[in-house]
């Protein structure tokens, strides 16, 4: 297997972005890879596109080809690919393999979603079609539904309380306060959010246990990564991060044919993949981005990841261990709690963000010394996930 | 001014209790104090109000041209029985709420604007102007339409109010009525604040309602930050 090389980065704002369209927004980030990486005039060999739902979302298919006519890259092969939220760590895991493989030396992976041209129960509804159409999503059931009932387990099994919850949404919107590109920018405090008496007013119930703050919002943006073989990134004027570890497994699909519904078991195997690659451990990573999609995924993501023992997520998150600062920060970026969930563009930004801190370009949400960087895409309800090793080189 | 026939012109006024100010706490911790504002205050709240004009995200165009055309009414005293709540953070203005009632019975709910995001002061403020009436104006149902999605998704959805036939006096879509017993029955979910305001918050708030720059408030409202890269 040859090595790959993540050579350029590029990331529009996340947020509502009416004034842009899907493939432009696109079309901007694959632009900023190429320029960051010093492509130049050199041919693109083949783009990957990870977008989930262009289709409902935006009356919209064959986003791979609209994207590589809009930046003239023909006769670049360009595939959609699709896996729920995380198509955009399955997109990474295409380009990474085509380079991999030495058919590919050049390989453009953008992710993109423009989920706010609906509004926001169409968007719930949308997502929700990832669920088991005839075991599920007929019954009604959403991703905020799941989340609550998940949350309910991980609650009475491991001692996560509601208190845990908040203080994950309090650190990722601290955190996206420092990300110019996060979605939120606003800092939210535990007393606000938790400890008022009148805070389920102000912090409605979602799906019970989950409030309004345990949840992701409803995003558009787009991600982009230049993926290089090694021959490649040599010629580049780049600063060029190794792409070290690439994992990918699957569970059931719907969560009560689980033995141990709170047991993310792909999240588990597609982690444990990743970190065989790279040949590091998860104490070695120094920054994480995790599926923080709801809160509850932050903590069970960290500890099913192989950071902390099961259970003791929320205890690091206590800790301090998680912060900016700590032994392990998850979520500098802001995480999807902050930074936002334009569904298909995640997983792109979650490996944008760790070139970023690899490089040492974080601004002020800098990771010091930071060496090997993690990320963990969430797909359907921990069903299909992807995660990656990345290391500065 | 021809007083005999600005008295013509001029609607007359129904006694209305005083709506006493609250205090509530937003989920950044910060404390916005919900008050009644008198005629005294629309100048200045037509400052904040003149920059939506040019946002047509959300509808905040519309709502801002006819609230800006409601607190005119009402303060040369064109428009009958209107009232008017504001919320402040640190002295600045966060949102404007107005209703007017049309009898002794029924409320007539006009417009809800909020120039922060993301806190639900919009849904707080909503909230305060279904409160005044319903529980110290001794109303018994508050007449409401929405001009945007996210008025509908607040007011409609949230409180499940009961659809009327007929038409709004804003015109428009359907419109619907909060009952006393259907604000009632939402009041612990949906209805935040304490009472009494600290003296010092209160008098913070009643010196002066701060108006930010009008760039400021369309950033606030559409969210748009310069691009980074």
């Amino acid at each position: 297997m040859k090595a790959v090389y993540a050579a350029g980065v590029g990331m529009t704002r996340f947020g509502r972005r009416d004034e842009v369209s899907l493939v432009d927004m696109m079309a901007d980030v694959g632009l900023q890879a190429i320029d960051d990486a010093g492509l130049g005039e050199q041919p693109v060999d083949m783009v990957y596109v990870g977008n989930m739902a262009s289709g409902l979302f935006n009356h919209q298919v064959s986003v791979a080809s609209a994207l590589v006519d809009r930046l003239n890259l023909m006769p670049a092969a360009a595939d959609r690919v699709e896996n729920g939220p995380a198509s955009g760590g399955s997109a990474i895991k295409n380009g990474f393999l085509a380079v991999a493989s030495g058919y590919a030396d050049v390989v453009l992976v953008v992710g993109g979603e423009k989920m706010r041209e609906v509004i926001g129960p169409k968007a719930t509804d949308v997502v929700a079609c990832m669920t088991h159409m005839e075991a599920e999503y007929v019954y009604g059931v959403t991703l905020p539904a799941m989340a609550g009932m998940f949350t309910r387990l991980y609650m009475e099994k491991y001692g996560v309380t509601r208190e845990h919850l908040s203080m994950v949404a309090v650190k990722n919107h601290k955190n996206g306060t420092l990300n110019p590109y996060a979605h939120i920018q606003m800092e939210i405090s535990l007393f606000g959010i938790y400890g008022h008496p009148q805070s389920h007013v102000t912090n409605p119930v979602v799906a019970d246990p989950i409030h309004l703050y345990d949840c992701c919002p409803v995003s558009d943006g787009a991600a982009a990564v230049l993926l290089v073989s090694e021959e490649m990134a040599k010629k580049l004027d780049a600063k060029p991060v190794l792409v070290a570890g690439v994992g990918q497994a699957t569970d059931t699909h719907t969560l009560q044919e689980r033995a141990e519904p709170t047991d993310l078991k792909a999240v588990r195997i597609a982690s444990e993949k990743a970190f065989d690659l790279a040949g590091i451990k998860p104490k070695d990573i120094d920054v994480a981005e995790l599926h923080d999609a709801f809160t509850i995924l932050e903590i069970a993501e960290s500890e099913h990841a192989g950071f902390f023992k099961k259970g003791e997520g929320a205890k690091a998150l206590v800790e301090g261990k998680t912060q900016i600062g700590g032994s392990l920060p998850i979520n500098p970026s802001g995480g999807l709690k902050a930074r936002g969930h334009p569904v298909g563009a995640t997983g792109v930004a979650q490996a944008v963000e760790l070139v970023w801190q690899l490089r040492g370009e974080a601004g002020d949400r800098q990771v010091k010394k930071a060496k090997n960087g993690f990320s963990l895409n969430f797909g359907g309800f921990g069903n299909n996930v992807v995660s990656l090793v990345l290391r500065r080189v | 001014m021809d007083m005999e026939l600005e008295a013509m012109l001029r609607p007359p006024e129904t006694p209305m209790a005083p709506y006493p100010p609250k205090m509530i706490t937003l989920a950044t911790g910060a404390k916005m104090i919900v008050r009644q504002v008198d005629r005294s205050a629309v100048p200045t709240l037509l400052k904040a109000v003149r920059p939506t004009l040019d946002i047509p995200r959300d509808y905040y165009d519309v709502v801002g041209a006819r609230l800006y055309a409601e607190l005119l009414g009402w303060y040369r005293h064109r428009v009958r029985d209107e009232f008017c709540l504001v919320g402040q953070v640190d002295g600045y203005l966060a949102g404007i709420v107005n209703s007017r009632l049309f009898s002794t019975k029924t409320c007539i709910s006009l417009h809800t604007l909020s120039l922060e995001r993301g806190l639900r002061i919009g849904a707080h403020l909503f909230a305060a102007k279904m409160e005044y009436p319903l529980e110290y104006l001794d109303i018994e149902e508050v007449l409401i339409t929405a001009e945007s999605p996210i008025g509908f998704r607040r007011w409609m959805i949230e409180y499940g109010l009961e659809p009327r036939d007929g038409q709004h006096e804003l015109g428009g879509a359907d419109y619907f009525a909060l009952t006393k017993d259907i604000y009632l029955k939402n009041k612990d979910r949906l209805v935040a604040g304490e009472r009494p305001v600290p003296p010092d918050l209160l008098e913070e708030a009643e010196k002066e309602i701060k108006i930010r720059a009008a760039d400021k408030i369309r950033e606030k409202i559409e969210g748009v930050k310069e691009e980074t890269q």
